[in-house]
């Protein structure tokens, strides 16, 4: 699978393409009506590609450093997220639990539904058609393709995240990490760790 | 705050560990149903609540009724008859119980 990257470069040459005129047409109205501001639009992009991007791993590090708390989050996402104090928003979180014989892995087939509030923006495979139509079917080449070799006697749990739920993978804490604090166990716990296409390493 | 992801759905007509099978239909209009499982047969895995009818709110309407939402188990082998890799690998995934009966 080709790991294809946007060329922000390329993107900005020529004339603004349809759907970006549209947004922008958009925004102003609802600007000129005072239903929000630049500054919120702003802040909120912020938002998606500072903040939000860095929860995943703080939340999977907790849950690794604290039973309870990984109990609670396997039982209720959106719960256990928000005792802690993070407001997923409008998104209801499944955790799925890796374990040595099942290994999970996340797609969108009908569009790009991702956990936003907890993992930012979707990066640019995991919306890509190639990916939505063949991890479904294909999970092991698929996931070979990004290094990693899930063995034969582990079941692969595909979820798709089609309606209203949105998912993030618990991954299996490994071992040589006994002592760490949840600032370098988040560290190992990378945003395609929490899809299911990696696993964390030491 | 938003509610959480388990919304109470006593009125329900399956449980978890349940057999169904996802209708065959391919009613035009906004699906969130794949087209991949409709005929196929999974287990309810869980259920996940009551929730607004997005084929409804895809045009604009409230989505009232809300329905409830299921999250099924299919075996790979069961959705590709071709699917060559060890048995119990599986893909789970949302369907509405309007898109449900049993099997």
């Amino acid at each position: 699978m080709s790991h294809a990257h946007s060329d922000d470069h390329a993107k900005d040459e020529g004339p603004p393409a349809e759907h970006e005129i549209l947004s922008r047409a958009i925004q102003e109205l609802l600007e000129e009506k005072g239903v929000l501001t630049a500054e919120q639009v702003r802040k909120r992009m912020e938002l998606f590609e500072a903040e939000f991007p860095q929860r995943g791993s703080r939340v999977i590090a907790h849950a690794w450093a604290n039973p309870a708390f990984r109990k609670r989050l396997l039982a209720d996402g959106k719960a256990a997220c928000a005792e802690w104090g993070l407001d997923l928003e409008a998104d209801r979180l499944i955790a799925v639990e890796n374990t040595p014989r099942i290994h999970n892995v996340i797609v969108c087939t009908l569009c790009s539904c991702y956990p936003r509030a907890l993992l930012g923006m979707p990066p640019t495979w995991y919306k890509s058609e190639n990916y939505r139509r063949r991890v479904v079917r294909e999970p092991r080449a698929v996931l070979r393709e990004f290094g990693t070799v899930i063995p034969e006697d582990v079941s692969i749990r595909v979820h798709d995240s089609n309606a209203d739920m949105r998912y993030v993978v618990l991954p299996m804490r490994p071992q040589g990490t006994e002592g760490w604090d949840e600032e370098q166990l988040a560290s190992i716990i990378t945003r395609d760790t929490l899809v299911g296409v990696a696993l964390p390493r030491v | 705050m938003t509610p959480s992801a388990y919304t109470p759905a006593p009125e329900r007509r399956f449980n978890a560990g349940e057999r169904v099978r996802v209708k065959t239909a391919n009613p035009p209009g906004h699906r969130r149903t794949p087209a991949y499982v409709r005929g196929k047969q999974g287990e309810i895995e869980r259920v996940c609540g009551r929730f607004p009818n997005p084929e409804e709110l895809a045009y604009g309407f409230d989505g009232e009724p809300r329905r409830v939402l299921y999250r099924v188990r299919f075996m790979q082998k069961d959705v590709w008859p071709t699917y060559d890799s060890p048995s119990e690998d599986c893909i789970e995934m949302e369907i509405y119980e309007h898109w449900l009966e049993p099997a």
